[in-house]
């Protein structure tokens, strides 16, 4: 992995300080060129790497890389999954086996599979599982996209009901179908790390929250902490400014110095903070790819 | 102390879902669920290690269990939580708690007579930044409060489509319980029961048998007069979003679930940290760290105060109890009746003269 990835939290109205300053950047980011011109500035910055959900715009950002492959020869993507608006809007809509019934594809397989809710239930899951990935994965045919993130919400709800063989189901599709690094994103990283190595899941690749005042990282710092310097766990650290509470030269600085961190993930939509990022990340951190 | 308390999570919806996979792994809990639906409970069986009733009355009758999480469909509260309180059970109930606020009060009551912990999902009331505003009122730097909004909107119905309970106002849907009740219930903990409720048009936009947007008109005795404008079809958000503002005789307040901002004319000696003029306060700073994360501190604060607050025996330690949802209830209930006859419900509010240099103590909201 590179050592510094951008996220896409920008780009999509979500900002955890502010409704005002997240609705600016909604009405900024509604237009794919203004995504692709931030995205500019990165890659031409040398960040390679965009971790994004899979929204519907990505869609369209996937599709102007593809189509300028000598311009991105060198740009990655690392897809997060599912976008989870879409699926909690097809719950609200739909049910929750009304919501499957929707999303899946309407082939054969599935059709009869989804005719019968206890064979849906009983046998299926694994198949359907397996089918959403690839739903999901759709966006990026042809492109590049060697690790592939289970999003918090998903990761961590499954987490909580216990559903602990789906993130077996998502390691093992992602690296058989796609050849590709399955990674998981939650806010509660010390219990996910257990939980995937009772899976049989070695040093997993895990983003989380890291950050040296301890924001969001349920489970507690030291916890964190311990972990990390386990050699268990590849970690990706975000919310490394814990939303703007640290100043970014002490953040990075705090961050390089931590045992288990392979990559930073940040978001900004200023070339100057991208910028900025890029070259702290450089000064404490060093080259490009880890050895 | 106690041991580790049983509890037991009812209906395996959103909120259901999100609940149990919150109580699952708290420290102090063990959890069980209840759900009738053959889908979910095979899934969770098969994939799950999850103890799963699918028959309530039987689940309270054969399972040892210290308190229940009641998140089924509104109209079935009144009776599931009743049947647990008759246990002796301690009862944390979904909103809106009943249809009928006399219900409320009635499970209100029972629930005192027992002892037990009890607490309405109005998640809101572990936000930091409205946990601010309650701290802001109590010190009384905004003077008299004479000017309150409060505001919800978000994309819950954006279209025609079949009826589901949640776009039914029968069953307790429709955006006045769904939504609107939030913002209600923050008005009822800053104020109390408004003793008159006017102007309130319930408009149905894509539902079929539900309202989608409310705006009421809410007056309290010598306090503020606060208009509610709620709308859940509404896809510019990409999620619910709730906002207090309040002009006082000493400044303008408003808060969101991120950021808490206070203009002070001048700075007041019992709200030592802000100072004249603007101050903004955000909620990553006003909230304190979870045990476990899935979709917002308030989730798991709410349950991690209800599971505490049963294994320590202290019913006190609630924010949101059976009585206090019993408010919002009754409010909902001023709004559904002000609507349906278009006739003011309450008295007039009184309305005595303010006192001359109005200091804390004597002039209270």
């Amino acid at each position: 992995m590179d050592k510094l990835l951008f996220g896409d939290n920008q780009f999509f109205g979500v900002n955890h300080m502010s409704e005002e300053k997240a609705r600016a950047q909604a009405m900024r980011f509604q237009r794919t060129d203004a995504i692709m011109d931030v995205l500019d500035v990165a890659y031409d910055a040398g960040i390679r790497t965009f971790m994004c959900t899979t929204h519907d715009q990505i869609s369209e950002v996937a599709d102007r890389v593809r189509a300028d492959p000598v311009r991105y020869s060198d740009f990655q993507f690392y897809p997060c999954m599912p976008y989870a608006h879409k699926y909690a809007n097809a719950v609200t809509d739909h049910g929750m086996l009304g919501a499957i019934r929707h999303l899946m594809p309407n082939d054969g397989l599935f059709a009869t599979a989804l005719a019968g809710t206890k064979a849906l239930a009983s046998k299926e899951m694994d198949g359907i599982a397996r089918a959403m990935i690839d739903m999901e994965m759709k966006m990026f045919t042809g492109a590049k996209t060697p690790v592939v993130f289970i999003q918090n919400v998903f990761a961590d709800l499954l987490i909580g009901v216990g559903f602990h063989r789906a993130f077996r189901i998502f390691h093992d599709h992602i690296q058989e179908k796609y050849g590709a690094e399955p990674a998981y994103i939650t806010m509660n990283m010390p219990l996910l790390l257990d939980i995937l190595e009772k899976q049989g899941i070695e040093r997993p690749i895990i983003c989380s929250n890291i950050n040296k005042i301890g924001f969001r990282m349920s489970g507690g710092y030291d916890a964190y902490l311990d972990a990390l310097k386990s050699g268990r766990v590849r970690a990706v650290a975000m919310s490394v400014y814990a939303s703007g509470a640290i100043p970014a030269d002490e953040a990075i600085h705090w961050i390089s110095e931590l045992p288990g961190v392979e990559s930073i993930v940040f978001g900004a939509s200023s070339a100057g903070n991208i910028r900025g990022t890029k070259a702290l990340v450089d000064k404490y951190i060093g080259g490009r790819r880890n050895p | 102390m106690a041991d580790k308390i049983n509890i037991a999570v009812v209906g395996l919806g959103k909120m259901g879902l999100s609940h149990y996979a919150i109580a699952n792994v708290h420290p102090m809990a063990n959890a069980v669920a209840c759900d009738d639906s053959r889908f979910i409970s095979d899934v969770l069986k098969k994939n799950a290690q999850v103890t799963i009733h699918s028959d309530y009355a039987k689940m309270l009758a054969t399972q040892d269990l210290d308190a229940v999480v009641i998140a089924t469909p509104s109209r079935l509260h009144a009776s599931m939580a009743s049947a647990a309180l008759e246990k002796g059970l301690h009862v944390f109930c979904e909103k809106p708690f009943c249809l009928n606020w006399q219900d409320s009060l009635r499970l209100a009551e029972l629930a005192k007579d027992k002892g037990v912990v009890t607490q309405v999902g109005y998640h809101y009331r572990y936000v930091g930044a409205f946990q601010e505003v309650r701290r802001i009122l109590n010190s009384g730097a905004l003077g008299n409060i004479t000017h309150v909004q409060a505001e919800a909107y978000g994309p819950v119905v954006l279209r025609h489509r079949r009826s589901t309970w949640r776009t039914d106002n029968s069953e307790g849907g429709g955006c006045l319980y769904d939504y609107a009740a939030h913002p209600l219930n923050l008005l009822n903990w800053f104020f109390g029961t408004p003793t008159q409720v006017s102007g309130s048009v319930l408009t149905r936009v894509f539902s079929e048998d539900a309202d989608d947007q409310v705006m009421s008109t809410l007056r309290w005795d010598n306090g503020p007069t606060a208009q509610l404008s709620v709308n859940w079809s509404d896809e510019s958000h990409r999620k619910m979003s709730t906002k207090i503002t309040m002009i006082g005789t000493n400044g303008r307040l408003f808060a969101d679930r991120q950021e808490c901002q206070l203009y002070l004319r001048n700075a007041d000696p019992e709200l030592p940290t802000y100072t004249k003029g603007w101050n903004v306060r955000y909620t990553t700073d006003l909230t304190d760290d979870v045990w476990f994360y899935l979709r917002g501190e308030e989730y798991s604060a709410q349950l991690d105060g209800f599971i505490t607050a049963v294994a320590q025996g202290k019913p006190d330690l609630i924010l949101n109890d059976f009585a206090s949802a019993t408010e919002t209830d009754k409010t909902m209930s001023m709004i559904l009746a002000n609507a349906d006859t278009g006739m003011p419900v309450g008295e007039a509010p009184i309305v005595t003269q303010p006192a001359p240099a109005k200091r804390r103590g004597w002039f209270r909201l």
